[in-house]
């Protein structure tokens, strides 16, 4: 901080690259869980007759490994690069970016142990109880103390919008988890909600939806606005509309979680007025999928070569076919076919697969090589393998549970004529479901097996390279623009 | 001011304050900051690959 001679100080770049690998590892982790109780769908011996791996225990362990370990593993190593390289400064503290770390990946195991022995808060994607959930809060505080004040000692004197949208998102979460996760503990793994009722259902879903709003899209939209103009090399195709795009996210998110509650005890109008709101997200919401993609324009020669810009621009795709998905899907009267069916689980993994993990997949292959000192990647023909593997299982992923969805919800409607009664029973259901379920199981073999070619390419590339020791200088004369030395350690 | 009054009072606050937003982000002024802070995270790569790249996508920007 105190730097004034012309000196240079050291990036944080170690903290970045203990992200990145756990980022891969939790990857794999959390999606093999995935097919593993997606095979035990149709396959329900595969629980072993052992509690421990049963579906219902195995379910929230899958959703918290790929949102909460790889996911946020993701968002948190790219956050610290990416404020590092915009501010031109290092890490406020190199000890809190070490707690924040160790911290969450203590987090992470805490999960992978409480949830298969069935301690639960029953909260969806808030499963962890309460102990855990104190560990989160003072891990996500350090994150902010990191995060914020490595923004206040910046060097430049613009804050560059994948920032606002890394903040937006690391301050929201800190407030979502906080207010949702107020409990009574009875012992120390059993605890209560402090809300009841609605409420206690409202306030989930405000935390659930603003989970997918702030830590599944503001964050990863700060990795698209950071990685896509890097790795396009130009510039993003307008500035203004980020900030628009910024604001107006934000500002309309927040609104959008009565959309999972339609049709239940949650006062109507409040049903409505999620209804309308998450209608209106799409305009936003397409607003920063054009800046991304357009970003491009001009140079869409380079997706023919560029298997990492392949990745990033195709994750914009899946994002925007997604954003206009779920607001279709949050109108009342679609709703009424899609809720409670295979549909929702597809719309999120074209969410989740589609636009998250092709996003951070798409940056670590630009971060890896950059974070060992070396040029790209061991090799650059496996990515393009990982990019044709990933979209082919997402695709089968999507489009089964498309059409199962749409199927169970026809069937579950479905009365006779004659006398009112239901045409289906349930199990009839689930028998019509099996080989969209197969072919999702397939989907997600796909999508594992990219992820172990990501896992041995990282590893080649590391052992081929050394940690990356990158300087800024600190000039004190007025120079545009402070040169950046890079060597190895 | 009951709550109702103090919420209808709220949400057009927002309304205006992001018409604001807007206008502030499309303003002439604006452009010549946003352009270098688009090109802020470029400052690190070698001026010469950055000059050399000169297919003007900031100035058709929003035109």
């Amino acid at each position: 901080m105190s730097q004034t001679n012309p000196q240079q100080i050291e990036y944080n770049l170690k903290v970045v690259r203990q992200f990145a690998i756990m980022t891969v590892i939790w990857g794999i982790i959390g999606m093999t869980v995935g097919v593993l109780i997606a095979a035990q769908l149709i396959w329900p011996e595969l629980n072993f007759d052992t509690p421990w791996l049963t579906y219902s225990r195995l379910r929230p362990l899958h959703t918290n490994a790929v949102i909460f370990a790889f996911g946020t593993s993701a968002l948190m190593g790219t956050s610290f690069y990416i404020v590092q390289k915009t501010c031109k400064t290092a890490l406020f503290s190199d000890k809190l970016a070490s707690f924040v770390f160790w911290g969450w990946q203590a987090v992470i195991l805490s999960a992978v142990v409480t949830l298969p022995m069935g301690l639960t808060s029953t909260k969806e994607y808030a499963e962890l109880e309460w102990p855990i959930d104190i560990l989160i809060a003072l891990v996500w505080i350090a994150y902010v103390i990191v995060f914020f004040g490595t923004l206040v000692k910046r060097r430049t004197s613009h804050i560059y919008v994948a920032n606002w949208f890394y903040g937006g998102f690391i301050v929201t979460i800190a407030v979502l988890h906080i207010v949702n996760s107020m409990a009574i503990p009875v012992s120390f793994t059993k605890s209560y909600s402090l809300y009841a009722g609605a409420t206690d259902a409202m306030i989930q879903w405000w935390y659930g939806h603003n989970a997918v709003g702030f830590l599944l899209t503001a964050g990863f939209l700060g990795m698209m606005y950071y990685f896509v103009p890097k790795q396009a090399e130009r510039p993003v195709y307008s500035y203004r509309l980020s900030v628009v795009h910024f604001w107006a996210l934000i500002s309309l998110y927040i609104w959008a979680g009565p959309h999972h509650l339609h049709y239940t005890a949650l006062p109507d109008w409040t049903q409505s007025l999620g209804m309308v709101m998450s209608v209106i997200l799409f305009v936003p919401s397409w607003g920063g999928m054009i800046n991304g993609i357009m970003t491009l324009s001009g140079a869409w020669h380079k997706l023919k070569t560029d298997p990492i810009l392949r990745f990033l621009i195709v994750s914009l795709s899946f994002y925007g076919m997604s954003t206009f998905e779920g607001p279709m899907m949050a109108i009342k009267s679609v709703n009424a076919l899609s809720h409670y069916t295979d549909w929702t689980v597809g719309h999120v993994h074209s969410g989740a697969l589609g636009w998250v993990a092709m996003i951070t997949i798409g940056s670590l292959y630009y971060l890896i090589p950059r974070l060992w000192n070396q040029t790209q990647m061991h090799n650059v023909r496996w990515i393009n393998i990982h990019f044709w593997l990933h979209t082919i299982g997402v695709v089968l992923y999507i489009v089964a549970l498309w059409i199962s969805g749409v199927m169970q919800g026809l069937m579950w409607r479905a009365v006779n004529a004659t006398d009112g009664t239901l045409t289906y029973s349930f199990v009839e259901s689930v028998v019509a479901s099996y080989p969209f379920w197969f072919i999702r199981f397939v989907g997600g073999l796909f999508i594992v097996t990219g992820m172990v070619l990501m896992a041995i390419n990282m590893y080649r590339t590391i052992r081929a390279g050394k940690p990356t020791v990158e300087f800024v200088d600190t000039a004190p004369e007025h120079k545009p623009a402070p040169a950046v030395a890079t060597q190895s350690a | 001011m009951d709550y109702i009054t103090w919420r209808s009072f709220y949400t057009v606050l927002v309304f205006v304050l992001f018409i604001g937003v807007v206008w502030w982000a499309y303003s002439k002024g604006q452009k010549k900051n946003f352009d270098e802070a688009a090109n802020s995270i470029f400052d690190e790569d070698e001026k010469s690959s950055v000059t050399k790249d000169s297919t003007k996508q900031e100035s058709k920007n929003n035109e």
